[in-house]
């Protein structure tokens, strides 16, 4: 698989702007790789709650850390990686929203739908950086135009 | 988010429009459910139509609206799901937890067959 890529490569403060920021910016790569309206809405929302994992639960809203955000448009992919200052988190140890006890439950569905909604899920703790999810979407269409970075 | 209340016969419905997601969405969406308990109001229609966009946090704001209804005795309903919100409640088999309906009369009058107050 040669690698022609488009990159978006941004680092984010840890607030809820940032989250906006990202799903714009995913939003226009998802629309100018030629995804479909479905499938445009399940890479932003896959987007929107890794981010808000990274904001909320990694970096814990503190001002001193950073989100480290890459975007890049494949001829036959999507990959988006995001990266937090946090501690990490084991993806297997969740416990699962669809069991009966858990269904009334809050929270802990945001793993869940960003596993449902993209074809691959990566979570890999980095020693002394932080931890750095990998989403990647498969694109059907190779009808793609190139993508800028704001 | 934009919200809006109205009476019809002894059901509250609140239109709801934009986006139910972390921080101002789920902040609205708890605080008026808990001010209509609070004033004892327990029969609640929720109209989701103009929804734009919910998230994992406003799946979790729409249970979390359920169970505290419930818990006073009273009853939360859904009403006029667009498509991604229907969607993201059957993966989470949350539409096996609330009543959803289509159609507003009918909504309404199925909260008038339940034996709440």
């Amino acid at each position: 698989m040669k690698a022609d890529p488009n990159t978006v490569e941004i680092t984010l403060a840890s607030d809820l702007r940032s989250v906006e920021a990202a799903e714009e910016i995913t939003h226009k790569a998802c629309e100018a790789a030629g995804l479909d309206a479905e499938d445009q809405h399940k890479v932003e929302m896959a987007v929107h709650e890794s981010m808000i994992n990274a904001v909320c639960h990694g970096n814990k809203f503190d001002d001193a850390k950073r989100i480290w955000f890459r975007l890049q448009v494949f001829p036959d992919r999507l990959e988006i990686r995001i990266r937090d200052q946090g501690e990490g988190f084991d993806p297997d140890s969740l416990a699962d929203p669809l069991e009966s006890e858990n269904l009334l439950r809050i929270s802990g569905r945001g793993i869940f739908l960003i596993r449902a909604f993209m074809d691959e899920f990566r979570v890999q703790k980095l020693p002394g950086i932080g931890t750095e999810v990998t989403l990647l979407k498969r694109i059907a269409t190779r009808n793609q135009n190139l993508i800028k970075e704001d | 988010m934009k919200t809006t209340t109205r009476q019809v016969d002894s059901v509250v419905v609140v239109d709801l429009n934009g986006r139910i997601t972390l921080g101002e969405g789920c902040s609205q969406l708890r605080e008026l459910i808990r001010d209509l308990l609070a004033k004892g109001h327990k029969k609640i229609l929720l109209n989701l139509a103009d929804v734009t966009y919910i998230d994992s946090s406003g799946i979790g704001e729409l249970v979390s609206g359920f169970t505290a209804t419930s818990n006073q005795g009273g009853e939360l309903k859904l009403l006029n799901l667009t498509k991604k919100v229907h969607d993201l409640l059957q993966i989470t088999k949350l539409l096996t937890v609330f009543d959803v309906h289509e159609d507003e009369a009918k909504a309404i009058a199925s909260f008038e067959k339940g034996a709440t107050a």
